[in-house]
């Protein structure tokens, strides 16, 4: 591998597979965790406990489904999308949408003591409660988003057997360090893993960066 | 904004998000096969060397997936892919039999060694006889890696041990370690443990974190080591891109392909040799004591 074009593309798989897996599982997930804590339904409590235990859904058995799932052989072997990006979209969305609801739920809920008093009395509720307490709760959840990037960046289990780590079509940070380090090229590989972390750290700033700014503009406005 | 904007514009940009990612897995323009191929073709920069000039020349491109000749097989079998290229004669004729491959030419060769740490702690070393020496291997309880992978060089290493009168899974855990790993993966963990491996000469010569690892045992006849080519059954899978699979094959094991393999070059080295510009047929005939 070439420490400069290869390591771009690389880099730019990551993150168009890591982030598009947080957005779709961000736009599932974050609904969901909120009825969870607003709505009240039968089987709710096991629904809570069920979702937080497949937080720790390991990566590699979740590819390995996947895998099986859009394998030529198959139930939806037809779309052939075995070894391409949306195969790993797809692995990271269900790998990250369990922390994205658990999160959600916890958020929501921790906010709701405060809101309660006033959603009742403006008589808000069903969906609308849904997308108020959610938009409300905006800031708090771009942390869960960041756990759930954070989770989808690392992880090489899932991408690896979905992906193929195919040059030029599938390989990112995480494979491509596991490659380097197979070669026994240890250097570049810890180089690739400085890479990844610096991602990582961009991308939270970034996010810390932009909360703090529409928060002290809400501030002013209010 | 109000609830229902923000909705909305969530809605919008999640729509701009299925279009790419439809626009993503659309191919583009040319043809694409995928070749299940072995982790020492990769590793030893072989297909990187090789694939380009290919496309270059046909515009089909290949797309590898690197994985140990059982999994690349099985997955192949499973119809998740065009090509195979592996090594291990055994199982691929039985894929043949097994109606899942449409046709199998060989490809190329090298050979397999057997590397320890350089003070030998087996006392194998020069040996010529490679079953003699894992029986000495195992006689000394020196610690030795397995792939354990069901790979081509795994599936070699337990007729190696056959051979020997050995079992070496009865001691897995004690002197005897199945790593599960490529070979590049298996290279590094004997390596940080002064153990002794089974490696393909050329992921070995490729391979850049050896420590003080040696060849010890190398030019037995049986460490003989072919590499096949195998056409998917497009019979059995019909989504097989017959025409560009059989252009590669085709390609590979034409003059073009095997006058490239000859000359691939890593680190000075010769590391496979084609099997269709017949030239010298002996293996180990290229000295590769570490200097």
């Amino acid at each position: 591998m070439h420490l400069d074009a290869d390591v771009l593309e690389v880099v730019g798989l990551s993150l168009e597979v890591s982030l598009s897996a947080v957005l779709i599982a961000a736009i599932i997930g974050m609904p969901a965790g909120a009825a969870l804590a607003l709505w009240r339904f039968r089987g709710r409590q096991p629904v809570v406990v069920l979702i937080t235990a497949l937080m720790g859904l390991p990566p590699v058995l979740l590819g390995l489904i996947v895998y099986l799932m859009l394998s030529r052989s198959g139930p939806l072997g037809v779309l052939g999308l075995l070894y391409t990006p949306a195969a790993m979209i797809i692995a990271q969305t269900l790998l990250v949408l369990p922390i994205v609801v658990a999160l959600s739920q916890r958020v929501i809920a921790g906010m709701w003591e405060e809101y309660a008093e006033l959603m009742q009395s403006l008589n808000v509720r069903g969906w609308r409660l849904i997308a108020t307490m959610l938009y409300e709760a905006r800031f708090a959840l771009m942390t869960v988003g960041l756990a759930a990037f954070g989770r989808a960046i690392a992880e090489v289990g899932a991408v690896m057997i979905v992906g193929g780590n195919i040059n030029h079509a599938t390989r990112v940070m995480t494979t491509a360090i596991a490659l380097e380090t197979s070669r026994g090229n240890l250097a570049l590989a810890v180089a690739l893993g400085v890479v990844l972390l610096l991602l990582a750290l961009v991308v939270n700033a970034g996010v810390h960066i932009i909360a703090r700014i529409s928060g002290e503009k809400d501030m002013v406005s209010a | 904004m109000s609830a229902r904007k923000c909705l909305l514009s969530v809605l919008g940009v999640f729509m701009g998000l299925l279009a790419t990612l439809i626009a993503a897995t659309e191919t583009r323009a040319g043809e694409t096969i995928i070749l299940q191929s072995t982790t020492s073709t990769q590793n030893s920069g072989l297909l990187d060397y090789l694939l380009p000039k290919f496309t270059r020349k046909t515009g089909i491109a290949v797309k590898v997936v690197a994985v140990g000749t059982g999994q690349a097989l099985k997955n192949a079998a499973r119809g998740d892919g065009d090509v195979v290229l592996v090594h291990a004669r055994a199982l691929e004729d039985a894929f043949m039999r097994a109606g899942f491959g449409a046709l199998r030419r060989d490809v190329m060769y090298n050979d397999f060694v057997i590397v320890c740490p350089e003070d030998d702690p087996a006392g194998i070393k020069g040996l010529k006889d490679a079953a003699v020496a894992l029986r000495k291997i195992a006689e000394t309880k020196t610690r030795f890696v397995s792939r354990g992978d069901d790979s081509g060089t795994h599936k070699k290493e337990m007729e190696l041990w056959r051979a020997a009168r050995i079992d070496p899974r009865k001691e897995s855990g004690s002197w005897y370690l199945e790593a599960g790993r490529g070979m590049g993966a298996t290279l590094n963990m004997a390596a940080a443990m002064g153990a002794c491996t089974l490696t393909d000469r050329a992921t070995w010569i490729a391979h850049n974190n050896r420590g003080d690892l040696t060849i010890v045992v190398e030019g037995d006849a049986r460490l003989f080591n072919p590499y096949g080519v195998i056409l998917v059954n497009p019979k059995r899978h019909p989504h097989v891109k017959e025409k560009a699979a059989r252009a590669f094959i085709d390609w590979l094991t034409g003059p073009e392909g095997q006058r490239l393999i000859a000359a691939y070059r890593m680190k000075g080295r010769q590391l496979f040799f084609p099997m269709r510009l017949k030239r010298d047929k002996s293996v180990g005939h290229e000295s590769n004591a570490r200097k």
